[in-house]
Protein backbone atom coordinates (compact mmCIF):
# COMPACT_ATOMS: atom_id res chain seq x y z
CA UNK A 1 0.00 0.00 0.00
CA UNK A 2 1.25 3.47 -0.86
CA UNK A 3 0.74 6.31 1.61
CA UNK A 4 0.71 10.06 1.02
CA UNK A 5 2.43 12.58 3.26
CA UNK A 6 2.01 16.34 3.05
CA UNK A 7 3.20 19.50 4.78
CA UNK A 8 1.22 22.60 5.73
CA UNK A 9 1.69 25.08 2.83
CA UNK A 10 3.18 27.68 5.20
CA UNK A 11 6.53 25.84 5.34
CA UNK A 12 9.59 27.91 4.56
CA UNK A 13 10.75 27.54 0.91
CA UNK A 14 14.24 26.99 2.36
CA UNK A 15 13.02 23.66 3.74
CA UNK A 16 11.45 22.11 0.62
CA UNK A 17 14.49 19.89 0.07
CA UNK A 18 14.42 19.01 3.77
CA UNK A 19 10.92 17.56 3.53
CA UNK A 20 11.99 15.34 0.60
CA UNK A 21 14.99 14.17 2.65
CA UNK A 22 12.68 13.50 5.61
CA UNK A 23 10.35 11.50 3.39
CA UNK A 24 13.24 9.35 2.14
CA UNK A 25 14.42 8.80 5.72
CA UNK A 26 10.87 7.85 6.79
CA UNK A 27 10.46 5.38 3.93
CA UNK A 28 13.79 3.73 4.80
CA UNK A 29 12.91 3.50 8.49
CA UNK A 30 9.37 2.19 8.04
CA UNK A 31 9.89 0.17 4.89
CA UNK A 32 6.72 1.75 3.50
CA UNK A 33 6.13 3.53 0.19
CA UNK A 34 5.29 7.15 1.03
CA UNK A 35 4.66 9.80 -1.59
CA UNK A 36 5.32 13.42 -0.59
CA UNK A 37 2.70 15.80 -1.97
CA UNK A 38 3.41 19.51 -1.45
CA UNK A 39 0.73 22.16 -1.97
CA UNK A 40 0.91 25.89 -2.68
CA UNK A 41 -2.64 26.46 -1.50
CA UNK A 42 -4.33 25.75 1.83
CA UNK A 43 -7.67 25.26 0.06
CA UNK A 44 -6.39 22.59 -2.34
CA UNK A 45 -4.68 20.75 0.50
CA UNK A 46 -7.88 20.81 2.58
CA UNK A 47 -9.84 19.44 -0.37
CA UNK A 48 -7.51 16.43 -0.47
CA UNK A 49 -7.62 16.03 3.32
CA UNK A 50 -11.42 15.99 3.17
CA UNK A 51 -11.27 13.42 0.36
CA UNK A 52 -9.13 11.18 2.65
CA UNK A 53 -6.14 11.35 0.32
CA UNK A 54 -3.64 12.20 3.09
CA UNK A 55 -2.11 9.70 5.53
CA UNK A 56 0.69 11.63 7.22
CA UNK A 57 0.86 15.40 7.66
CA UNK A 58 2.93 18.11 9.26
CA UNK A 59 -0.10 20.26 10.04
CA UNK A 60 -0.64 23.80 11.19
CA UNK A 61 -2.78 24.11 14.35
CA UNK A 62 -5.93 24.99 12.36
CA UNK A 63 -5.82 21.85 10.26
CA UNK A 64 -4.66 19.76 13.24
CA UNK A 65 -8.00 20.59 14.90
CA UNK A 66 -9.98 19.26 11.97
CA UNK A 67 -7.70 16.26 11.39
CA UNK A 68 -7.80 15.10 15.02
CA UNK A 69 -11.44 15.80 15.84
CA UNK A 70 -13.08 15.01 12.51
CA UNK A 71 -10.70 12.62 10.76
CA UNK A 72 -9.34 10.57 13.64
CA UNK A 73 -5.68 11.52 13.11
CA UNK A 74 -3.21 10.98 15.96
CA UNK A 75 -0.73 13.63 17.12
CA UNK A 76 2.81 12.28 17.22
CA UNK A 77 5.24 15.16 17.73
CA UNK A 78 5.99 18.86 17.36
CA UNK A 79 9.34 20.51 16.67
CA UNK A 80 11.26 20.98 19.92
CA UNK A 81 10.96 24.50 21.41
CA UNK A 82 9.41 25.92 18.28
CA UNK A 83 6.05 27.64 18.39
CA UNK A 84 4.04 29.50 15.75
CA UNK A 85 4.29 33.23 16.23
CA UNK A 86 3.24 36.20 14.10
CA UNK A 87 4.81 39.59 13.50
CA UNK A 88 3.07 42.79 12.43
CA UNK A 89 5.37 44.99 10.34
CA UNK A 90 5.11 48.42 8.75
CA UNK A 91 7.31 50.35 6.31
CA UNK A 92 10.56 51.23 8.12
CA UNK A 93 10.02 54.91 7.32
CA UNK A 94 6.40 54.99 8.46
CA UNK A 95 5.34 56.93 11.55
CA UNK A 96 3.61 53.87 13.02
CA UNK A 97 5.42 52.69 16.13
CA UNK A 98 2.72 50.56 17.78
CA UNK A 99 -0.54 48.87 16.88
CA UNK A 100 -2.58 51.69 18.40
CA UNK A 101 -1.15 54.07 15.74
CA UNK A 102 -3.08 52.16 13.05
CA UNK A 103 -6.55 53.57 12.44
CA UNK A 104 -9.82 52.21 11.00
CA UNK A 105 -9.71 52.22 7.20
CA UNK A 106 -6.07 51.14 7.04
CA UNK A 107 -4.91 48.40 4.68
CA UNK A 108 -3.44 45.16 6.03
CA UNK A 109 -1.43 42.85 3.77
CA UNK A 110 -1.51 39.13 4.58
CA UNK A 111 -0.36 35.91 2.96
CA UNK A 112 -2.77 33.01 2.47
CA UNK A 113 -2.16 31.68 5.98
CA UNK A 114 -5.22 31.44 8.24
CA UNK A 115 -3.25 30.92 11.42
CA UNK A 116 -1.08 34.02 10.98
CA UNK A 117 -4.12 36.06 9.92
CA UNK A 118 -5.93 35.02 13.11
CA UNK A 119 -3.02 35.88 15.40
CA UNK A 120 -2.41 39.12 13.47
CA UNK A 121 -6.04 40.23 13.80
CA UNK A 122 -5.94 39.46 17.54
CA UNK A 123 -2.94 41.73 17.90
CA UNK A 124 -4.90 44.51 16.14
CA UNK A 125 -7.82 44.31 18.61
CA UNK A 126 -6.30 46.74 21.13
CA UNK A 127 -6.47 49.37 18.36
CA UNK A 128 -10.20 48.64 17.84
CA UNK A 129 -9.40 47.17 14.45
CA UNK A 130 -11.15 44.14 12.99
CA UNK A 131 -11.97 42.69 9.58
CA UNK A 132 -15.03 44.97 9.61
CA UNK A 133 -13.07 48.23 9.59
CA UNK A 134 -9.81 47.45 7.78
CA UNK A 135 -9.10 46.47 4.18
CA UNK A 136 -7.39 43.10 4.03
CA UNK A 137 -5.21 42.51 0.98
CA UNK A 138 -4.50 38.78 0.68
CA UNK A 139 -1.28 38.08 -1.24
CA UNK A 140 0.43 34.90 -2.42
CA UNK A 141 3.41 34.88 -0.07
CA UNK A 142 5.31 36.84 2.58
CA UNK A 143 7.74 38.42 0.10
CA UNK A 144 4.73 40.01 -1.60
CA UNK A 145 3.48 41.20 1.79
CA UNK A 146 6.86 42.85 2.37
CA UNK A 147 6.78 44.41 -1.09
CA UNK A 148 3.33 45.79 -0.40
CA UNK A 149 4.70 47.55 2.70
CA UNK A 150 7.82 48.79 0.94
CA UNK A 151 5.67 50.19 -1.90
CA UNK A 152 3.36 51.86 0.66
CA UNK A 153 0.38 49.94 -0.72
CA UNK A 154 -0.43 48.52 2.72
CA UNK A 155 -0.15 50.22 6.12
CA UNK A 156 0.79 47.03 7.95
CA UNK A 157 1.50 43.40 7.10
CA UNK A 158 1.23 40.08 8.92
CA UNK A 159 4.14 37.63 8.81
CA UNK A 160 4.79 34.20 10.24
CA UNK A 161 7.75 34.97 12.52
CA UNK A 162 9.83 32.23 10.92
CA UNK A 163 9.15 33.70 7.47
CA UNK A 164 10.03 37.19 8.69
CA UNK A 165 13.28 35.93 10.23
CA UNK A 166 14.18 34.19 6.95
CA UNK A 167 13.73 37.38 4.84
CA UNK A 168 16.82 38.90 3.24
CA UNK A 169 18.67 41.70 5.01
CA UNK A 170 17.71 44.00 2.14
CA UNK A 171 13.98 43.42 2.66
CA UNK A 172 14.26 43.56 6.45
CA UNK A 173 16.02 46.93 6.24
CA UNK A 174 12.92 48.39 4.60
CA UNK A 175 10.28 47.13 7.03
CA UNK A 176 10.04 47.24 10.82
CA UNK A 177 8.16 45.03 13.28
CA UNK A 178 5.80 46.86 15.64
CA UNK A 179 4.58 43.84 17.60
CA UNK A 180 5.51 40.15 17.80
CA UNK A 181 3.30 37.52 19.38
CA UNK A 182 4.65 35.44 22.27
CA UNK A 183 1.99 32.78 22.44
CA UNK A 184 4.27 29.74 22.86
CA UNK A 185 1.51 27.14 23.05
CA UNK A 186 0.36 27.04 19.40
CA UNK A 187 2.51 24.73 17.31
CA UNK A 188 2.68 22.75 14.10
CA UNK A 189 2.23 19.02 14.72
CA UNK A 190 3.14 15.84 12.87
CA UNK A 191 0.07 13.60 12.61
CA UNK A 192 -0.69 10.14 11.27
CA UNK A 193 -4.06 9.11 9.90
CA UNK A 194 -6.20 6.02 10.55
CA UNK A 195 -5.24 4.31 7.26
CA UNK A 196 -1.56 4.54 8.10
CA UNK A 197 -2.16 3.26 11.65
CA UNK A 198 -4.29 0.36 10.44
CA UNK A 199 -2.40 -0.67 7.30
CA UNK A 200 1.28 0.17 7.71
CA UNK A 201 1.95 -2.66 10.14
CA UNK A 202 3.67 -0.17 12.47
CA UNK A 203 2.06 0.46 15.82
CA UNK A 204 1.40 4.01 16.97
CA UNK A 205 3.88 3.51 19.82
CA UNK A 206 6.64 2.23 17.53
CA UNK A 207 6.08 5.12 15.12
CA UNK A 208 6.13 7.61 18.00
CA UNK A 209 9.38 6.12 19.26
CA UNK A 210 10.89 6.28 15.77
CA UNK A 211 10.07 9.97 15.29
CA UNK A 212 10.96 11.08 18.80
CA UNK A 213 14.35 9.35 18.75
CA UNK A 214 15.20 10.58 15.26
CA UNK A 215 17.80 13.06 16.53
CA UNK A 216 19.82 10.27 18.15
CA UNK A 217 21.23 8.97 14.86
CA UNK A 218 23.61 10.94 12.65
CA UNK A 219 21.39 10.55 9.59
CA UNK A 220 18.25 11.48 11.51
CA UNK A 221 19.93 14.48 13.09
CA UNK A 222 21.15 15.86 9.75
CA UNK A 223 17.67 15.31 8.26
CA UNK A 224 16.13 17.31 11.12
CA UNK A 225 18.61 20.14 10.53
CA UNK A 226 17.44 20.34 6.93
CA UNK A 227 13.89 20.85 8.32
CA UNK A 228 15.12 23.70 10.50
CA UNK A 229 14.88 22.17 13.97
CA UNK A 230 16.96 20.00 16.28
CA UNK A 231 14.55 17.30 17.37
CA UNK A 232 10.93 16.31 17.70
CA UNK A 233 9.08 16.63 20.99
CA UNK A 234 6.40 14.08 21.83
CA UNK A 235 2.80 15.35 21.56
CA UNK A 236 0.33 13.11 23.31
CA UNK A 237 -3.37 13.12 22.60
CA UNK A 238 -4.28 15.34 25.54
CA UNK A 239 -1.61 17.93 24.66
CA UNK A 240 -2.99 18.07 21.14
CA UNK A 241 -6.57 18.34 22.40
CA UNK A 242 -5.59 21.19 24.72
CA UNK A 243 -3.92 23.04 21.85
CA UNK A 244 -7.14 22.66 19.86
CA UNK A 245 -9.10 24.11 22.81
CA UNK A 246 -6.73 27.07 22.84
CA UNK A 247 -7.14 27.56 19.09
CA UNK A 248 -10.89 27.60 19.71
CA UNK A 249 -10.45 30.58 22.04
CA UNK A 250 -8.68 32.50 19.29
CA UNK A 251 -11.33 32.16 16.59
CA UNK A 252 -14.50 34.21 16.82
CA UNK B 1 -2.30 50.11 53.69
CA UNK B 2 -5.96 49.14 54.06
CA UNK B 3 -7.34 45.82 52.95
CA UNK B 4 -10.73 45.15 51.44
CA UNK B 5 -12.87 42.13 52.26
CA UNK B 6 -13.78 40.25 49.06
CA UNK B 7 -16.64 37.75 49.22
CA UNK B 8 -16.57 34.80 46.84
CA UNK B 9 -19.48 32.85 45.38
CA UNK B 10 -18.78 29.78 47.56
CA UNK B 11 -19.36 31.74 50.77
CA UNK B 12 -15.67 32.21 51.60
CA UNK B 13 -13.98 35.59 51.76
CA UNK B 14 -10.52 37.09 51.86
CA UNK B 15 -8.99 40.39 52.87
CA UNK B 16 -6.92 41.77 50.01
CA UNK B 17 -4.99 44.91 49.34
CA UNK B 18 -6.55 46.90 46.47
CA UNK B 19 -4.60 49.70 44.80
CA UNK B 20 -5.78 52.10 42.12
CA UNK B 21 -2.83 51.31 39.89
CA UNK B 22 -3.06 49.56 36.54
CA UNK B 23 -0.37 47.26 35.16
CA UNK B 24 -0.33 47.43 31.35
CA UNK B 25 -1.04 44.22 29.47
CA UNK B 26 2.18 42.89 27.86
CA UNK B 27 2.29 43.30 24.07
CA UNK B 28 1.76 40.17 21.98
CA UNK B 29 1.32 37.81 24.91
CA UNK B 30 -1.50 35.46 25.79
CA UNK B 31 -2.29 34.53 29.37
CA UNK B 32 -3.32 30.88 29.46
CA UNK B 33 -4.78 28.84 32.29
CA UNK B 34 -6.72 25.68 32.80
CA UNK B 35 -9.02 24.70 35.63
CA UNK B 36 -10.86 21.59 36.76
CA UNK B 37 -14.64 21.57 36.56
CA UNK B 38 -14.84 23.40 39.91
CA UNK B 39 -12.68 26.32 38.73
CA UNK B 40 -9.50 25.29 40.55
CA UNK B 41 -6.33 26.08 38.63
CA UNK B 42 -4.53 23.03 37.23
CA UNK B 43 -2.21 24.80 34.77
CA UNK B 44 -1.03 28.33 34.05
CA UNK B 45 1.60 29.69 31.71
CA UNK B 46 4.44 32.06 32.55
CA UNK B 47 2.44 35.13 31.38
CA UNK B 48 -0.28 34.21 33.90
CA UNK B 49 2.29 33.95 36.68
CA UNK B 50 4.00 37.21 35.68
CA UNK B 51 0.80 39.25 35.44
CA UNK B 52 -0.83 37.85 38.58
CA UNK B 53 2.20 38.58 40.75
CA UNK B 54 1.81 35.20 42.47
CA UNK B 55 4.27 32.32 42.32
CA UNK B 56 3.09 29.30 40.34
CA UNK B 57 2.87 27.13 43.45
CA UNK B 58 0.65 29.76 45.08
CA UNK B 59 -1.76 29.43 42.15
CA UNK B 60 -2.03 25.73 41.27
CA UNK B 61 -4.90 24.12 43.16
CA UNK B 62 -6.40 27.49 44.10
CA UNK B 63 -9.73 28.73 42.82
CA UNK B 64 -9.56 31.03 39.82
CA UNK B 65 -11.28 33.67 41.95
CA UNK B 66 -7.87 34.40 43.50
CA UNK B 67 -7.74 37.08 40.75
CA UNK B 68 -11.20 38.48 41.42
CA UNK B 69 -11.22 42.25 41.66
CA UNK B 70 -13.89 43.87 43.88
CA UNK B 71 -14.84 46.20 40.98
CA UNK B 72 -16.13 43.22 39.00
CA UNK B 73 -19.89 42.61 39.32
CA UNK B 74 -21.03 39.14 40.37
CA UNK B 75 -23.36 39.01 37.38
CA UNK B 76 -20.38 38.86 35.00
CA UNK B 77 -19.08 35.67 36.63
CA UNK B 78 -22.57 34.22 36.92
CA UNK B 79 -22.92 34.70 33.17
CA UNK B 80 -19.49 33.14 32.60
CA UNK B 81 -20.25 30.00 34.62
CA UNK B 82 -23.75 29.65 33.17
CA UNK B 83 -22.32 29.83 29.66
CA UNK B 84 -19.41 27.42 30.04
CA UNK B 85 -21.35 24.91 32.13
CA UNK B 86 -23.81 24.74 29.23
CA UNK B 87 -20.84 23.74 27.02
CA UNK B 88 -20.48 27.10 25.29
CA UNK B 89 -17.70 29.64 24.79
CA UNK B 90 -17.71 32.78 26.97
CA UNK B 91 -16.03 36.06 26.07
CA UNK B 92 -15.76 39.23 28.06
CA UNK B 93 -13.65 42.00 29.54
CA UNK B 94 -12.36 41.36 33.05
CA UNK B 95 -10.52 43.48 35.61
CA UNK B 96 -8.15 41.22 37.53
CA UNK B 97 -6.59 41.77 40.94
CA UNK B 98 -2.87 41.08 41.34
CA UNK B 99 -1.22 39.79 44.48
CA UNK B 100 0.31 43.24 45.09
CA UNK B 101 -3.12 44.92 44.92
CA UNK B 102 -2.63 46.45 41.47
CA UNK B 103 -4.94 45.50 38.60
CA UNK B 104 -4.89 44.63 34.91
CA UNK B 105 -7.62 44.43 32.29
CA UNK B 106 -7.94 41.51 29.89
CA UNK B 107 -10.19 40.31 27.11
CA UNK B 108 -10.93 36.75 28.23
CA UNK B 109 -12.24 33.78 26.28
CA UNK B 110 -13.18 30.64 28.21
CA UNK B 111 -14.00 27.28 26.62
CA UNK B 112 -15.00 23.95 28.14
CA UNK B 113 -12.49 21.11 27.60
CA UNK B 114 -14.75 18.39 26.23
CA UNK B 115 -13.32 14.85 26.09
CA UNK B 116 -15.43 11.94 24.89
CA UNK B 117 -18.53 14.11 25.21
CA UNK B 118 -17.84 15.09 28.82
CA UNK B 119 -16.63 18.44 30.23
CA UNK B 120 -13.40 17.67 32.10
CA UNK B 121 -12.28 21.24 32.78
CA UNK B 122 -12.05 24.72 31.30
CA UNK B 123 -9.37 26.60 29.37
CA UNK B 124 -9.10 30.36 29.54
CA UNK B 125 -7.06 32.58 27.26
CA UNK B 126 -6.68 36.30 27.93
CA UNK B 127 -5.36 38.87 25.50
CA UNK B 128 -4.72 42.59 25.36
CA UNK B 129 -8.10 44.38 25.38
CA UNK B 130 -9.28 47.39 23.40
CA UNK B 131 -9.06 50.49 25.60
CA UNK B 132 -12.37 51.72 24.17
CA UNK B 133 -14.08 48.51 25.30
CA UNK B 134 -12.41 48.66 28.70
CA UNK B 135 -13.70 52.20 29.21
CA UNK B 136 -17.21 51.04 28.27
CA UNK B 137 -16.91 48.19 30.78
CA UNK B 138 -15.67 50.47 33.57
CA UNK B 139 -18.93 52.43 33.29
CA UNK B 140 -21.10 49.34 32.82
CA UNK B 141 -19.58 47.35 35.69
CA UNK B 142 -19.88 50.35 38.02
CA UNK B 143 -23.63 50.50 37.31
CA UNK B 144 -24.02 46.73 37.71
CA UNK B 145 -22.07 46.73 40.96
CA UNK B 146 -24.19 49.58 42.36
CA UNK B 147 -27.36 47.62 41.54
CA UNK B 148 -25.96 44.49 43.20
CA UNK B 149 -25.07 46.43 46.35
CA UNK B 150 -28.35 48.37 46.61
Amino acid sequence: MKFTMTVSPDFSPDHIAGWYIFNTWLQNQTNQAIHLELYNSFDKQREDIKADKIDLIYANPYDASMLIREKGFIAIASPHQKSDEAVICVNSESEYTCVEDLKPGCTIATADDPEVSTIGMIMLEPADLSKENVTVEELKNYVMVAKSLIGNKADAGFFLKEAFDDMSKFIKSQIKPIVTSQISVIRHTFLIGPDFVNNSGISEEDFRQLINSMHESEKGSSTLKSLGFEKWENQDHEEAEFMIDLMDTLVS
Amino acid sequence: MSKIKIKYYDGTSDKREVLDEEVPYPEGKLIVSRTDIFGNLTHCNQSFVDMSGFEEDELIGKSHYILRHPDMPRAAFKDLWGTIKAGNKWKGYVKNLRKDGKYYWVYAVVVPNIRKGKVVGYASVRRKPSRTKVNECIALYKTMLAEEQS
